[in-house]
């Protein structure tokens, strides 16, 4: 299984976000350096959600926001180096639309689980495979360096 | 003009994060870009040449879908094109 480093302020602050968003889906962006062991993560950028339509079980970021995030991190030596999202009153498991919706192969993709409101579970998947369509999760063990 | 490449599509770009084109249109960076690395054409692109739906283009700060010409747009030389893929899910 491999593995992604997280601060813990990352970790504390991706669950506070779930957290503050709830019954809502939260979303954001996380940026490190991928190294030897794979992905460090250094921060976390709070992102909208735009399906205001369905945002207690859908999230998606503006294309533009994204533009934003990833000249940000460009400017701080860092990489996208994946994405988190909450499941309110849901499992931390990727779901089968998470997945449709998933293009950053080779990025992690954290989800923490809100229950009535507070942080329960973070999981992380890899999105491994080669191209678009052998394109498949898998799970990642999530290191928290203090 | 310079494409901005993002992380995923790295690995065929031989790990490089930008890439210097000569072009006249959107159109024609992204044919040089893909003929320089072609690995790249089968991510940005569908089996009958369209570029994928989950992939945005912006030149300069403007999406290329909302550019009154999209990929014939004419392009200058201190031009950027930025290449992101969408993000969304959901439970």
């Amino acid at each position: 299984m491999s593995s992604v480093r997280l601060t813990s302020a990352v970790h504390a602050e991706i669950r506070a976000h779930g957290e503050k968003t709830y019954p809502h889906e939260c979303c954001g962006a996380l940026l490190g350096v991928h190294g030897a062991e794979g992905w460090s993560i250094q921060a976390a950028v709070r992102a909208g959600n735009t399906r205001t339509d369905s945002a207690h079980n859908r999230y998606q970021i503006s294309p533009v926001e994204l533009l934003k995030i990833e000249r940000g991190a460009r400017a701080q030596g860092l990489d996208i180096a994946g994405f988190y999202h909450s499941h309110p009153d849901h499992p931390a498991q990727w779901s089968q639309t998470d997945l449709a919706e998933a293009h950053w192969l080779g990025c992690c993709y954290i989800i923490t689980a809100v229950e009535q409101g507070k942080a329960a579970l973070t999981n992380s998947f890899l999105l491994a495979g080669a191209n678009e369509e052998e394109k498949h999760f898998e799970n990642q063990q999530i290191v928290i360096d203090e | 003009m310079t494409i901005f490449i993002p992380t995923p599509l790295r690995g065929f770009t031989g790990g490089k994060d930008s890439v210097e084109v000569e072009a006249a249109t959107v159109s024609d960076a992204l044919e040089q870009l893909t003929q320089n690395y072609a690995d790249l054409r089968k991510h940005l692109f569908t089996a009958d040449g369209k570029l994928r739906a989950f992939v945005n283009l912006y030149l300069n700060d403007e999406d290329v879908r909302y550019l009154p010409a999209k990929q014939a747009t004419a392009i200058k030389s201190s031009d950027t094109l930025t290449i992101i893929p969408s993000i969304a899910g959901g439970s």
